[in-house]
This record gives C-alpha cells, structure tokens and sequence, in this order.
C-alpha cells in the first residue's frame, strides 16, 4: 500500500516538474525567436512592400469591426454613464466619462483585444499552414531566411497598425457618445465638449494610450507569429495554435494593461 | 490584390489615423489652448487651499484665462504658494483679490480673479497681495455650531 501512494506522489510530481520544464523550454524558445525577428526586421523595412501589404491585412481589414465595435461601445458608455450621472446632477460630464475611459483604457484593450481575434489569428493560421504545406522549408532551400521573408513583416505590418487601430477606436466611441449624449440624449454640446477638453490631457491621455496600444501590438503580434512559427505541421496542431493565439494574446494584453496602467497613472491623484 | 490597390488602401487607413490624432489633439486633448499662449506668472498666497491642484483654471468673471503653474508650501510662513500662469493677452491690476472657489457643489475647485480699480497693473512674476482662503465645510460648519451654541447661551 505506501508503495503505491509513493508511486502516485511521483507521477504527480514528474508531471509537475515536466509542465514546469516545458513551459521554461518554450518561454526559452520564444525569448530566441522574439530577438531573431527583431534583428532581422532591418528587411521588413528595406522591402517595405512587404510590410505594406501586412499593413492592408492587419489594419485595413480590421477597420469595420473596429469602427463599428468602437461606435457601439461610445453609445453605451453614452446611455450608461448618462444613467449614473444624472442621479448626481452632473449628466455634463459626460463628455469627461466617455472620453477619459475611452482613451485611457477601453480604447487600447478591446482595440488590441479585437485585433487579437481578428488579425493575430489569421497571422497564426496562415504562418501555420505555410509551415505545415512546406512553404517556410522550402525557403530555407533556396537560402530565403523565412524569419525576414515572412515573420519581420507580419510583426512590423500589425505594430504600425495597432496604434493606429486603438485611436480609430477612441475616436469613434467618442463620436458615438457624442451621438448618444448630445443627439439622442439633449445633453448641451458646449458642455459636452468643454468640460471634455479641459480634463483630457494630450500627453498624459492621449499619448498613454498610443503607448500601451503600441505595447499591445507588439505582444499580440510577436505571440501570433511565434505559435504559428511553432506550429505542429498538421491541420490539428494550426487549429490549435491559433486558439493559444487568441487566448495567450488576451491575458497578455490585460496582464500588461494592469502594469502599463501602474507605472502611466499612480500617484496622480486620480 | 495588386499593388496599386494595397497602396491607396494602406494610404487611407493612415490618413484616418493622422486625422485621429488631430481630432484627439485639438478636439477632445486641449493642445491648443496649451501651445499657443504661453503667458506670464503671478504668485499668490493661501493660508488653505482645500483640494486645489496644479493645472486647475483660473478664471475672471467665469472667462478662463488661464491656468494653476504649480503649488509648493513656503516653509517659513507655512503659507501655500500658487504661482499662476495667465495667457498673455489679460493683465490684472494690482489689487486684484484671488480667491479659491468651487464650481458647482462636488465640483472641481478653480481660482477666480476679481479685477480691482488700481491704474498699475501685475507684471510677470509679481504677487497678488488680496487672496480668500478655500472654503472648509468642517471649519464652517465648526463656526456655525459654535455660533449657535454661543446664541443659546445668550438667551437663557
């Protein structure tokens, strides 16, 4: 009998201490992986057509769910923030509510979030599969390096993107809070406006937000073409590296979010 | 997809972030009434200053005309010292009273300037002489208390 308890606490152990390992082997991998795509980004920016048609693929094609979702959002922050206002008389700042949670934290997170469904997946599964169809090994054949061929692009091309995803996001939310709060609701414009232009601060605001949108993109860009990079070449195994996209890319980005948000707005008071 | 197509598409999603910025900068940020009149500075001088903080508006009459430079306490007097930046195109007499005060009831607290009838005017880093404290609910309602006490005493 306690040799069968032991055997179990073994196993148990052994399973622990390999999920342990592997999960530092892979970190490992990936840390090599991050700087080998950024030292051969130099390439994505001399053929920068490559890069461009990654701009089209990431940004452009996310821009209407990212209109339309960012609209959405503005009009029921709008509707909900009027809710709560108006029981303190204040229904005037609204502008204040809609603009600073926009630009500050909704904007960056479910821009990045949005564009770690919509592109990061696709980067996944398409790296994947060039990698499970043979593509990337017959690159190396004819001395194409893949990680400056098809990598660095795909990175660059969905970091240039980001930024400007996450300010296309704020700004139509707050468009839509203006649609709801002004149009539908009859706050009075001038107060709407006003009251947002003096709380909203274009360096500790607005460039913020730039800045974690920035930060945003680099983690869900580098986490998609790693686990595509990664892949194992069958259809299974790219199904699954684009679901550990969208879920590894989600934690990430609120995980970052929360410390962003420390170093960016402790001790100001607010 | 050729080429040509992608340029003018990738060139449009640029364009909608450069006119993003914009709209941030000058439209909902306040980068253009920050940049474009740098001002002159005034000092002033409070015993309390309530919840004043830096980059608060100062206004005249209810006109902003400008803003709260930065706040420090003077460790001889233990006065708190404001320094005011006003845009340059206001000047204020020199008995001009500065007095913090609050907009709306849970409002944010600004300091308004109320001009006075001296033909001299304050120059860049002067000091306004006249200043009225912030308003303390607690001191006030202390004061009110003891005034009523100090009433009922009298009438017995």
């Amino acid at each position: 009998m306690p040799s069968q308890a032991e055997s179990g606490l073994a196993w148990w152990l052994r399973r622990v201490g390999g999920t342990v390992v592997d999960a530092i082997v892979r970190l490992g991998y990936a840390s090599r992986f991050a700087a080998a795509v950024l030292t051969h980004s130099g390439s994505a920016f001399r053929r920068f057509p490559l890069t461009l048609r990654e701009i089209y693929f990431a940004g452009v094609l996310s821009l209407v769910i990212i209109i339309v979702s960012g609209t959405f959002v503005g009009m029921v922050l709008g509707l909900q923030g009027y809710d709560v206002l108006e029981r303190y008389g204040s229904s005037e700042a609204l502008g204040v509510l809609v603009s600073l949670s926009l630009v500050r934290e909704l904007g960056p997170v479910v821009a990045a979030l949005l564009f770690a469904s919509r592109a990061g997946s696709a980067i996944t599964a398409e790296i994947g599969l060039m990698k499970a169809t043979e593509q990337l090994s017959a690159m190396e054949m004819m001395a194409v390096d893949p990680i400056a061929r098809v990598v660095a692009p795909r990175f660059w091309g969905g970091v240039i993107s980001m930024p400007i995803l996450g300010l296309l996001f704020s700004t139509m939310g707050i468009f839509g809070g203006y649609l709801v709060g002004v149009k539908l609701i009859g706050i009075d414009a001038g107060a709407f406006w006003g009251q947002m232009q003096s709380a909203v601060d274009f360096q500790r605001d607005i460039l913020n937000g730039v800045v974690k949108s920035l930060v945003f993109g680099a983690a869900v860009c580098l986490i998609a073409v790693f686990e595509g990079y990664d892949a194992p070449p069958t259809a299974e195994g790219v199904s699954g590296a684009t679901t550990r996209t969208v879920v590894a890319s989600s934690l990430a980005i609120l995980g970052l979010d929360f410390i962003l948000t420390v170093f960016m707005f402790r001790g100001l008071g607010l | 997809m050729n080429r040509s197509a992608i340029d003018l598409w990738v060139g449009v999603f640029v364009t909608m972030g450069i006119a993003a910025v914009f709209f941030m900068a000058l439209k909902v940020g306040n980068l253009s009434s920050f940049n474009s009149a740098p001002g002159y500075l005034l000092e002033a001088r409070f015993h309390n200053i309530g919840g004043l903080k830096a980059r608060a508006p100062i206004k005249s009459s209810g006109v902003r005309v400008g803003r709260v430079e930065s706040i420090a306490l003077d460790t001889e007097s233990y006065e708190a010292v404001v320094t005011l930046r006003i845009e340059e195109k206001f000047s204020f007499t020199r008995d001009t009273i500065a007095s913090i005060l609050t907009s709306g009831l849970l409002g944010e607290q600004y300091i308004g300037l109320d001009a006075g009838g001296d033909p001299t005017m304050l120059k860049t880093g002067e000091r306004i002489a006249k200043t009225q404290d912030a308003f303390v609910m607690e001191k006030l309602i202390g004061q009110f208390m003891f005034n009523k006490a100090a009433e009922g005493g009298g009438g017995k």
